[in-house]
């Protein structure tokens, strides 16, 4: 199974520039193009990700993050939830900058093959930033009353994260 | 929203540094977590890039619109009154097709053209089941390709960086299933214009 992984990134690539080329575009320029797009989004992520880099480093340093596992690990450990995932999960749906830096923060602490480094691998990868999805989506159409949008969006968000643990605890026995 | 989050951190941690006696060591981690933010976005900055070129070759071929076609008997099944042929149905499958590929800088504009487009059937601002619907299934990820996350983990020098792929598969299509069917269940009727 880990090979697919493994193999996809090459594979992905040979197979997108052999399709470029099939559908007789210009692979050379729309690759040109996509780089100044990438690297104009790349900057434009910085700022909102620097603020959190800070934020996530202060909140680990002051020990807050260790009184918050140690508060919540009862009812974590009961139903098999690593405790110190908590401040990720609480902070996935609110900002993805902010996602990014406690995943990052998460493998410095634990590496990124530990379970807790996969974990949150796969919980970042199955989820969305839920509450800027939603607004941006809405304000677009001018929509005030959003009914059971948000309701069910967070409650796939929590199934995704139990589904994340269960998936990784099948993959990687810790 | 997240601004309140943002200064809730700060001034929760450096209350409760004071609190605790480590305020000496919040001085330090701010440092380091600027320096290491500024490593972190030049490593996944780059990966992100080359990305983003590769890319764009896919979205220039078609590949979007070949994936839309592909997945518009199921959109079709999911979203009702969204007809065969219909401007909606094309605006939704290439939405959700560009997050599919990663490309966040197209999806989320055709996603919007889609939510406007749909709320043409809409009263009072009020949105309709299939405008939750599309909203929902957007927040729920699905990406064949998790790149920027195989940029993150080998910037930690992971020894298989892109070994969650599989994994990050089963997990979103279970939760795309889930969200599909929990937003059919809380949807009442539609009070349609």
């Amino acid at each position: 199974m880990d090979k697919i992984g493994t193999y996809i990134m090459p594979l992905a690539i040979l197979g997108i520039l052999c399709f470029g080329f099939a559908k007789k575009t210009d692979v050379y320029s729309s690759f040109i193009s996509g780089v100044k797009e990438g690297f104009s989004s790349v900057a434009s992520i910085f700022p909102a990700l620097f603020a959190l880099f800070l934020a996530v480093g202060v909140f680990r340093a002051s020990g807050l993050v260790d009184l918050i596992t140690r508060l919540i690990s009862p009812l974590t450990n009961a139903i098999g939830f690593p405790s110190e995932l908590v401040p990720f999960a609480l902070l996935r749906p609110v900002s993805g900058s902010g996602s990014l830096a406690m995943a990052s923060d998460i493998f410095s602490k634990f590496g990124p093959d530990s379970f807790e480094g996969m974990a949150v691998s796969v919980m970042m990868g199955s989820t969305e930033t839920t509450f800027y999805t939603t607004a941006v989506y809405f304000a677009a159409s001018g929509t005030k009353n959003i009914r059971h949008t948000l309701k069910c969006a967070l409650i796939a968000d929590l199934f995704s994260m139990a589904v994340s643990i269960i998936v990784c605890r099948i993959f990687y026995a810790p | 929203m997240l601004g309140i989050v943002w200064i809730a951190i700060m001034v929760g941690s450096f209350v409760y540094a004071c609190t605790t006696g480590s305020v000496a060591a919040l001085g330090d981690a701010l440092f380091d977590s600027a320096s290491s933010c500024v490593t972190f976005i030049l490593e996944i900055g780059a990966y992100m890039i080359m990305w983003s070129g590769f890319m764009n070759v896919a979205k220039t071929g078609g590949l979007t619109e070949k994936l839309a076609k592909f997945m518009s008997p199921v959109i079709t099944r999911i979203f009702k009154g969204v007809k065969k042929g219909s401007e909606e149905l094309k605006l939704i499958c290439t939405n959700l097709s560009a997050n599919m590929l990663g490309l966040s800088n197209a999806a989320t504009p055709l996603g919007m053209s889609a939510m406007k487009k749909l709320s043409e059937k809409s009263i009072n601002n009020t949105a309709t089941n299939n405008m939750c619907m599309l909203a929902v299934i957007n927040c729920a990820s699905l990406q064949i390709v998790p790149s920027t996350l195989i940029a993150m983990r080998s910037a930690h020098d992971s020894v298989s960086a892109a070994s969650i792929t599989v994994p990050i598969w089963i997990t979103s299509l279970i939760t795309v299933i889930f969200a599909v069917l929990i937003t059919k269940l809380c949807e009442g009727r539609d009070i349609h214009g």
